[in-house]
């Protein structure tokens, strides 16, 4: 494969033009994602490519652009909707909870359902509490939507191929510190099967398992504590629903310390799922307690003092690593 | 039809609008300068704010704002000192401590609630603000604002009709200034006007220009004193123009002309503002330059005043999420 560096947003938006060119079923549609490209800027261009038929503005209706979006996917079509914060996504709750998820169950396995739900994760800085949350494990506890989050450009393009070819509806988590991240990434067309966790980084004394943008800061840590001799493998599991078990507990079974890192809160976030997983499938492996780095159970604040005590970073992750040896020795 | 306003009253009204207008100003500065994350303007909204706060018994009636309200905030007690708290984050900003961005607003003394990040969410408080006014038979009434394209949202029609099924006494005014960042009203709605979708509703809708301050107002009374008179709720669209981009995070040449935007300038509300009051003979070069001259000390004022103020401690950090302390919060 013919690799080059581009950036995160470059990888989506150019799984979403192959995925176009290909099939006529694929559109695009969101609330500012036409003339304006979307206030990411990951549509942009597309409009002139695509025309205003497929790459199309809506109102500003979440409950309608998804709903309107399961209703096209039902008969045929291969809707990708784009909500402008993860915050938003409640506007169109019963959609996505009661509807998108169900329709399949529903309906004895008539409906198909391949709506992608392209939507942005995290904080950008500065954004309060209704525009920096990170939503993906809200939806964990929905059986029917696959749960994608991609920690690289690489994995946007592969991962989003999947969810355009598949046939159930999916929720895309695209990091906003992440889209003017850049990566080798292949320009060919290829993906990257959901349900198969990366090992981003070799170790053998504990294992992070990163979620997102965390993965970026694992990497970080890693870095810092091979220093110290300390040796960290670092895995994404790069889709929370399906999760690859398989290979977090094969690398918990070399490492037995684990540490899950989110920028979603820590109650009831992806941790608590791949914690529970470890608990009654590795525990025979685990050597201490299974660890979480992720934010404070606070909502949001804007003032830039205290944003940064309730997210969490990489340096929280080293505090976590050194603690099993602090304890040992304890 | 409406009180005779003052001449006093009048140029108050023109010096709310003026003194919105700089310290806005004053915030893309800042912007621009790096020294705040955020601002997002009300620069040509002025007018249908500041006519509409004028109309209301302020401190008493209650206001449900949304985040280009600076001119309605200004006119109903909020101070420069407040705004210039909030743009950088700072402990005494009165809405929330430093927790919420900047032109979320939420003033205690004024009876105005903060305004969330998903739009449209204040108008079912609206209604529920006017529902608990009726069961405590109080003869207050509520003003909800909104921009035009978030009445895309299900949820500010859910709201409409549930006041006007129950007479509530809330007046929803649309502030339609052309666009929902890069979209136009022509994509937003079928009908010409927000106003329009009253009739499907069941309530008064009116039409106004929002760019002249004493026809609002003088329109916002006769709606005012039919709600707190029993007659019920009713919906009405100030119209102008989003002079300035959505917000600091926006480029709005991709999507509109240079001449567009100069077009629409013609129609500034400070200019017909400062036109009317000229025509009337209530407004001095010497009442302008005075004015000026105050508006720039008070912004000058309340801006080192944030900048020298602290920002909370990182003590608080965990506060206030419950009333109650909750263990592992
Ligand atoms: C539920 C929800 N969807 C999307 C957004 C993003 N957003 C913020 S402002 C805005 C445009 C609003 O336009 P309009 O209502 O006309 O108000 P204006 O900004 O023009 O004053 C959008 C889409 C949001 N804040 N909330
Ligand atoms: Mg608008």
């Amino acid at each position: 494969m013919t690799m080059r560096e581009i950036t995160y947003r470059e990888a989506i938006r150019e799984a979403m033009s192959i995925e176009m060119r290909k099939d006529t079923s694929v559109f695009l549609m969101g609330e500012d994602v036409g003339v304006f490209g979307g206030v990411w800027g990951v549509s942009e261009g597309m409009l002139g490519e695509f025309g205003a038929e497929r790459v199309r503005d809506t109102p500003i209706t979440e409950a309608a652009i998804i709903g309107a979006g399961l209703g096209a996917a039902m008969v045929g079509m291969r809707p990708i909707v784009e909500i402008m914060f993860g915050d938003f996504l409640m506007c169109a709750g019963d959609q996505i909870v009661n509807q998108v998820a169900k329709a399949r169950f529903m309906s004895g396995g008539k409906a198909n359902v391949p709506l992608v739900i392209r939507v942005t994760t995290g904080a950008p800085g500065s954004a309060a509490a209704q525009h920096s949350q990170s939503p993906e494990s809200w939806f964990m506890n929905v059986p029917g939507i696959k749960i994608v989050c991609p920690a690289t450009p690489a994995d946007a393009k592969g991962l989003l191929l999947t969810a355009l070819r598949g046939q159930d509806p999916v929720m895309f988590y695209e990091h906003k510190m992440l889209y003017g991240e850049s990566g080798a990434v292949p320009e060919e067309d290829f993906t990257v099967p959901f349900g198969q966790a990366a090992v981003v980084r070799e170790g053998s004394d504990v294992t992070v398992i990163a979620v997102g943008i965390m993965v970026k800061k694992a990497l970080e840590a890693a870095e810092a504590l091979a220093k110290e001799g300390i040796s960290l493998e670092v895995i994404d599991p790069r889709t929370l629903v399906p999760l690859d078990r398989e290979t977090l507990i094969r690398s918990v079974a070399k490492t037995g310390r684990v540490v899950i890192a989110h920028e979603a809160h820590e109650r009831g976030g992806p941790g608590a799922e791949i914690a529970a997983v470890l608990a009654s499938d590795a525990v025979e492996y685990l050597d201490g307690p299974v660890l979480r780095v992720a934010a404070r159970n606070v909502p949001l604040p804007y003032s830039p003092v205290l944003e940064n005590y309730v997210l969490p970073d990489a340096a929280d992750i080293i505090k976590a690593v050194r603690s099993f040896w602090a304890q040992k020795g304890a | 039809m409406s009180d005779e306003l003052s001449p006093e009253m009048k140029k108050e009204m023109y010096w709310m609008m003026l003194l919105a207008r700089r310290l806005d100003e004053r915030a893309w500065v800042l912007h621009r300068q790096g020294k705040i994350a955020f601002h997002i303007s009300g620069i040509g909204q002025e007018a249908a704010q500041v006519g509409a706060a004028f109309a209301l018994q302020r401190g008493v009636d209650w206001v449900t704002p949304y985040y280009r309200d600076l001119a309605l905030m200004l006119s109903l007690g909020y101070t420069p000192r407040h705004f210039a708290l909030s743009l950088y984050g700072k402990r005494e900003e009165p809405s929330s401590g430093g927790r919420q961005m900047p032109s979320h607003w939420g003033y205690k003394p004024a009876n105005a609630v903060s305004h969330s990040a998903p739009v449209a969410t204040q108008a079912s408080h609206a209604a529920g603000i006017g529902l608990a006014i009726k069961l405590n038979g109080e003869s207050k009434v509520v003003l909800s604002t909104i921009g035009e394209g978030s009445t895309s949202q299900g949820e500010w029609y859910e709201a409409v009709n549930w006041a006007a099924i129950h007479n509530l006494p809330v007046i929803f005014m649309v502030e339609n200034n052309m666009y929902a960042i890069s979209v136009p009203v022509a994509k937003q709605m079928a009908v010409p006007s927000a106003a329009d979708k009253a009739c499907g509703l069941g309530l008064d809708g009116r039409k106004v220009d929002g760019t002249d301050v004493f026809a609002v107002y003088a329109m916002m009374q006769e709606l005012v004193a039919k709600a707190r008179n029993g007659g019920g709720p009713s919906l009405i669209e100030a119209r102008m123009y989003r002079i300035t981009p959505h917000s600091s995070d926006d480029d709005d040449r991709s999507y509109r002309s240079r001449e567009e935007v100069d077009e629409a300038k013609k129609s500034d509300p400070l200019l017909v503002g400062k036109r009317q009051l000229e025509a009337e003979g209530l407004l001095s070069e010497a009442d302008l330059e005075s004015m000026e001259a105050k508006a720039k000390d008070m912004v000058d004022d309340a801006i080192q005043y944030a900048e020298a103020a602290p920002y909370p401690e990182v003590a608080e950090g965990e506060y206030p999420v419950y009333a109650e302390e909750v263990r592992h919060a």
